[in-house]
């Protein structure tokens, strides 16, 4: 089947979505990367593998945090970063999403970081790019609207994979919503492609999506129930706007039936890890001792994402 | 090439396939006047001025589209009554019936009147409007209906803005059962799956398309079916998209309503797999929904549950589909591909007992039936509205092979059956390819 993000070699030529990514390409992306986690405990905390790219940061969304991990990625592998923050100009000016990428392609980026609260916005650019002839420059999905958050995916499996070794007799349980969440639809395609056996879904109707067992999920809407025995959980950010309305009464209810604490850990395996793509809501959707606790690698999943995006962009650059 | 006046027409040796009267072999037709004046042997006393051979060709009626934007008065940027008069010529329609949802909305008299005086110097297809059910389409006030019908229009309808407050909607159906008149609706609840994209379902779900379900048709139908109930309104159902809402219209025939029911000719085709990696041109409403429903959809064209097919034609510029999917503006261009995808229809369901007849009576005298409108037949002294076509030619939908200012279809690339060859209305040449 077409896949707009390899090249007619089969290499990937833009990063869009973990969704139909071949095993091996993800695995090569987390071999690479794991070769870049001691650069970032180097005194010269930089390798030259993009020297003199220039990589443009288009956030049309704002997220200082993964706009900085990009940032700090590009800049470990030598690159030129341009960040520009849309949002505040030319679309609030009517500038097309396309001219905008005319733009700065007449500038000469080599690569593009998208995010956008538009699924697919990035698919768009990438057949943009192709289709004006701009075969040189990549995209790298930094989150499209619900659709996908593919580096996040990635830093996730890199994290299990740091931990547990293996995918193929793991249990991993994803908490929340899932609904509005683009890490949880990458972390579904990277789990499912890499092997986990079984995946979970948690959380209440109003917040998981129809047809998730088609995506080869277990829903739970017992959080207990769901939690038991799992070998990972990953926890998801409840956007505040959702906390009280149509899909939710309140948080405090929530954090009643969903909310990670101390006990409901207890009945996961006892060696279980705990992830968040954060920013977290302490006392929503996750404890505070959960959050500190020893199980928790919340933190090294931070580090873990330059490195993973550090092996995402030099991957692309070298295509 | 067109000409303005009108001549007496000889088509010879067609295959002449007029489902109205029954008739379907090789006949001549004969023109005279604007009217038909015979079919078989020419009239006492015929001189034919030009003759059309229609050799392995169909001699049918004009088409006749139930849904067609030509984008005037308020978006002429996008499209304008000479453009697109052009391409439903193009494409063999020669009767079509506008939404109201045009700038202003076409909720005045005075309105109506302007576009029918406009698209009558134009002498291309017949246009009827379709008036504006309330002011504004804001779901409010009633409009003026005997005025609108005095000014042209053929029926009532919301377009894509669907009346909020039931009372209004029951006021409007009574006050418009008063009349006789027809009330045109697609059955869309004002707030399930308002804001969504595409079809609530596994594809939805996977690339984080905010979703339409289905219960939005078929809340709405269950609405309309009792408000018909209580008022006596008869009601035309627009673009029916799902089996649910395909059986909901059956029982409520069984029953004994007065409503009649159309699709559009995206909807016997595609479905939401065709989305792909987020096709803006696949964004289409109702939008595209299941293979089940789908398939649903061809065989309710068998059995006559759905009488018409409708181009959907929205005319639509680079500006406002070379965006992300979710800000992509909805519909595609259709009046030059209705023939085609009518016919594909009856090539693909022939197992199942769909006929090229059958097709082009969904698209000719079924839907004249439902506008209530003198078209879609080949009557002896009936309006001369004709088109001829080769079935066997098949065509590359591409930009530049459409007539339409409108570009945009989910079917560009594909090879579609059945071409245009000539297209006659009121004895009028107004088309030759």
């Amino acid at each position: 089947m077409y896949n707009p993000q390899l090249n007619k070699h089969g290499e990937l030529q833009h990063l869009l979505t973990l969704e139909g990514l071949p095993a091996s390409i993800i695995t090569r992306i987390l071999d690479t990367a794991a070769s870049f986690v001691s650069v970032s405990d180097r005194e010269v905390k930089k390798v030259p593998l993009m020297r003199g790219k220039s990589v443009f940061n288009l956030f049309f969304e704002n997220s200082t945090r993964t706009r900085t991990t990009f940032e700090i990625a590009s800049t470990r592998l030598s690159a030129d970063v341009i960040n520009l923050n849309i949002s505040a100009s030319s679309a609030s000016k009517g500038e097309s999403l396309l001219d905008t990428i005319d733009n700065l392609s007449a500038m000469h980026a080599d690569m593009f970081v998208v995010r956008h609260a538009q699924s697919g916005a990035p698919y768009l650019i990438a057949k943009h790019l192709v289709e004006t002839g701009q075969d040189h420059v990549h995209v790298v999905n930094a989150g499209d609207g619900r659709h996908a958050h593919p580096t996040q995916g990635l830093l996730d499996m890199y994290t299990i994979r740091h931990y547990k070794k293996d995918f193929h007799n793991l249990t991993v349980a994803i908490v929340g919503d899932i609904l509005h969440s683009r890490v949880a639809r990458s972390d579904i395609h990277g789990l499912t492609t890499l092997g986990v056996p079984e995946v979970r879904a948690i959380g209440p109707r109003t917040l998981l999506p129809s047809s998730l067992e088609q995506m080869g999920l277990r829903v739970f809407n017992d959080m207990n129930e769901g939690l038991k025995d799992v070998d990972v959980i990953i926890m998801l950010r409840l956007q505040n706007e959702r906390m009280t309305g149509a899909l939710l009464p309140s948080a405090q209810e929530y954090f009643k039936s969903y909310g990670l604490t101390p006990e409901r850990l207890a009945l996961a395996k006892p060696d279980a890890i705990v992830m968040h793509p954060g920013p977290m809501n302490r006392g929503v959707e996750i404890d505070s001792a959960v959050a500190d606790g020893a199980q928790a690698v919340i933190l090294p999943q931070v580090t873990f994402g330059i490195a993973v995006r550090m092996a995402v962009m030099s991957m692309l650059a070298s295509a | 090439m067109s000409t303005t006046t009108t001549m007496n027409i000889e088509i010879k040796h067609g295959r002449v396939i007029d489902p109205a009267n029954g008739i379907d072999a090789i006949k001549d037709v004969y023109i005279a006047d604007g009217h038909i004046a015979a079919i078989g042997q020419a009239p006492a006393g015929f001189r034919a001025e030009h003759v059309i051979d229609a050799t392995s060709l169909v001699v049918s009626p004009g088409l006749v589209d139930l849904s067609a934007r030509l984008r005037e008065p308020g978006y002429e940027y996008k499209a304008t009554l000479e453009s697109e008069l052009d391409a439903a010529v193009a494409g063999g329609v020669t009767s079509l019936l506008c939404p109201p949802d045009t700038d202003p909305v076409l909720d005045e008299p005075g309105l109506v009147e302007m576009l029918v005086h406009r698209a009558r110097l134009l002498n291309q297809s017949h246009v009827y409007p379709l008036g504006a059910l309330t002011v504004g389409l804001k779901g409010k006030e009633l409009t003026e209906m005997a005025e609108l019908t005095e000014a042209g229009c053929v029926g009532f309808a919301q377009a894509e803005e669907p009346v909020q407050d039931t009372t209004v909607l029951l006021r409007a159906m009574q006050y418009a059962s008063t009349f006789g008149y027809t009330v045109w609706l697609r059955p869309m609840d004002p707030h399930l799956g308002r804001g969504g994209v595409a079809h609530a379902g596994p594809l939805a779900s996977r690339l984080g398309l905010s979703g339409v379900p289905v219960i939005s048709e078929t809340v709405a139908l269950h609405t309309v079916f009792e408000l018909m109930r209580t008022t006596g309104a008869k009601v035309h159902i627009c673009r029916i998209s799902s089996a649910a809402g395909i059986q909901l219209v059956r029982a409520a025939r069984a029953e004994g309503l007065p409503v009649t029911c159309d699709v559009s000719a995206h909807h016997i085709h595609l479905t939401d797999n065709d989305i792909g990696f987020f096709d803006p041109n696949a964004r289409v409403t109702p939008p595209l929904r299941s293979q089940r429903d789908r398939d649903a959809i061809r065989a309710a064209l068998i059995d006559g549950a759905i009488d018409a097919i409708c181009s959907d034609h929205t005319p639509l510029d680079e500006e406002e589909k070379l965006l992300p999917f979710g800000e992509a503006s909805p519909g595609a261009t259709g009046l030059e591909l209705l023939l085609s995808l009518a016919i594909k229809w009856a090539q693909d369901s022939e197992a199942s007992g769909a006929t090229l007849n059958a097709a082009i009576a969904r698209i000719t005298h079924e839907a004249a039936r439902i506008a209530g409108i003198s078209a879609g037949t080949l009557s002896v002294g009936g309006v001369a509205d004709v088109c001829v076509f080769d079935p066997a030619t098949r065509w590359k939908v591409a930009p530049a092979a459409l007539r339409s200012q409108g570009k945009h279809t989910p079917f560009l690339g594909y090879e579609l059956p059945g071409q245009v060859r000539h297209t006659i209305v009121s004895g009028r040449v107004a088309f030759t390819r």
